[in-house]
């Protein structure tokens, strides 16, 4: 054995490049056939390099194999379909013509093309981030149902009904042109919002799961930030937020997997490299006059990171919240907003508001409500917080919710 | 649900703010206006307007604001939803523009 470690998610990363370079060339007709490749490919590596080691370049090693294994497959297809069939997606003269591109551009360019095509508005969100985990960052079904904390027959059922969309639909893996640029664009920035929260908040118990969830939605964000067409000041924003959030990652759980919340975090633990990285991208989604929910979130993430109360921070994040809520009512926005005012204006004014919100149904109203009434009218709280328990299902919030109700008095 | 229309009006008497207070001012009408957005109300959060303006009359008479010869000015508008009169009228409370000397109207908008 060769004492090289492979660098860790290879498998992963490598699977997703190859099935978008392969998967570009043939159309989504035959996106199988390139994954079943692309498979194949990764199966006589894990065989191979398991009784004789690792080749040298474990890398270019996949490549050659995956290149050598399309082209088999076209010359065979190829045949078979001047014989059966006339409507060739790829003619055998064209076959011998082009090389299989696996430079590091046409990788970049092919999953961004795919990022576009999946992050299509024909396509179910939920389908989206499936198609997105499966397709371009290589997670297997099995960890994709983890993920969303359902069964591998749902995650294939929802995949292949996606898949079926896509041909149906004839999307098209191409960059979109100049005009619709933009709109196309918010439905890809709102699947890997998505895909960075289902990591950031799932309530699946696979911490290293979650964690690569967020770290593949940046990395994708990222890829949009090299191309100069999408390097815009709101996927700038995105970024920042990501990086925020991000930086609390190993705080805010503790080794049993158990939530840590905000106000009893180790600030020690917060990584002070995405905060600065998150930051410097902040400053650069400043430029020009737009001002999304991108931007709001960042910056209300960017004074999350500011541990210290200061009437200055909750001021902020107020006003943050305002605005958010003048662009787009979510209970959510509304929940964490009253929050804010009880920070920045005290407990008095926030009850008021918060008893106007109507959103009894949700558990975190009531939450919401036990923590404003606390020290204000200690039995009033804890009514509230025990509604709160009645109505979650979520363990972990059932633990949170009995702590708080033990620390009144 | 159905939309009303608040129609703001300020008091030309008060003395003009400071800086500071306009200040201040802003960040309530900020909060106040989120409120309403936090429940889901605001429809649109409408325009404050410019204390200039003119007035045309029949037989072309134009006359030129600000009208000192009236102590209240339009000042802008909000519309909002709500189920009755009375709730909108609930939503109104609040308003910061109640506490230098204006007022709120709330009027249903007719359907078309």
């Amino acid at each position: 054995m060769v004492g090289d470690e492979l660098i860790p998610h290879l498998f992963r990363t490598e699977y997703s490049k190859i099935t978008a370079v392969l998967c570009k060339l043939f159309g989504f007709e035959h996106i199988e056939i390139a994954e079943d490749i692309a498979s194949d490919t990764f199966l006589s590596a894990s065989e191979l390099w398991g009784l004789k080691g690792l080749p040298e370049n474990p890398v270019a090693w996949l490549y050659t194999v995956a290149k050598n294994k399309a082209k088999n497959h076209l010359k065979h297809e190829a045949v078979f379909n001047s014989k059966v069939a006339t409507h060739l997606n790829y003619s055998t003269e064209s076959m011998e013509l082009f090389d299989i591109d696996l430079s590091d551009r046409n990788i970049k360019d092919s999953q961004l093309q795919m990022m576009f095509a999946i992050c299509h508005p024909a396509i179910l969100p939920e389908a989206q981030i499936g198609l997105a985990l499966r397709i371009l960052c290589g997670f297997g079904i099995g960890e994709i149902a983890d993920a969303f904390l359902t069964n591998k027959e749902t995650i294939n059922k929802r995949l292949l009904r996606a898949k079926d969309k896509l041909r149906a639909e004839n999307i098209k893996i191409e960059f979109p042109g100049k005009v619709e640029i933009n709109k196309r664009l918010e439905t890809v920035l709102t699947t890997l919002y998505l895909l960075f929260n289902e990591g950031y908040y799932s309530a699946s118990n696979n911490s290293a799961l979650r964690k690569d969830l967020c770290f593949e939605a940046m990395r994708l964000t990222h890829l949009l930030l090299e191309n100069e067409e999408t390097n815009k000041p709101v996927v700038n924003a995105l970024f920042a937020l990501m990086s925020f959030q991000s930086s609390r990652f190993e705080a805010r759980m503790d080794q049993q997997g158990e939530v840590i919340l905000y106000d009893d975090q180790d600030t020690n633990l917060w990584n002070k490299e995405l905060i600065t990285q998150g930051e410097a991208f902040l400053n650069i989604a400043a430029q020009g006059n737009e001002l999304t929910k991108y931007h709001l979130e960042a910056g209300i993430a960017y004074w999350h990171t500011i541990k210290e109360d200061t009437k200055e921070k909750w001021e902020n994040i107020l006003q943050y919240y305002n605005h958010l809520l003048l662009l787009e009512y979510s209970p959510i926005a509304a929940l964490n907003r009253t929050y804010a005012l009880s920070k920045a204006n005290g407990k008095a004014e926030a009850i008021i508001e918060a008893e106007k919100l109507q959103l009894a149904n949700l558990h975190v109203y009531h939450l919401l409500l036990g923590e404003l009434y606390t020290d204000v009218d200690n039995d009033k709280a804890k009514a509230c917080l025990e509604q709160a328990l009645r109505l979650t299902n979520s363990t972990a919030d059932k633990k949170i919710i009995v702590q708080k109700i033990g620390k009144l008095k | 649900m159905k939309d009303f229309l608040f129609v703001f009006r300020a008091n030309t008497e008060m003395p003009k703010p400071s800086p500071e207070q306009m200040q201040d001012t802003m960040k309530l009408w900020m909060d106040w206006i989120s409120g309403i957005a936090a429940q889901n109300k605001l429809v649109d959060r409408g325009n404050r307007l410019e204390s200039a303006g003119k007035v045309l009359r029949p037989g072309n008479v134009i006359t030129d604001g600000p009208y000192t010869e009236i102590k209240e000015t339009l000042a802008g508008y909000s519309i909002v939803k709500a189920d009755s009169l009375e709730e909108a009228t609930e939503l109104a409370k609040g308003c910061p523009g109640l506490l230098f000397g204006g007022n709120v109207e709330i009027r249903e908008i007719g359907k078309m």
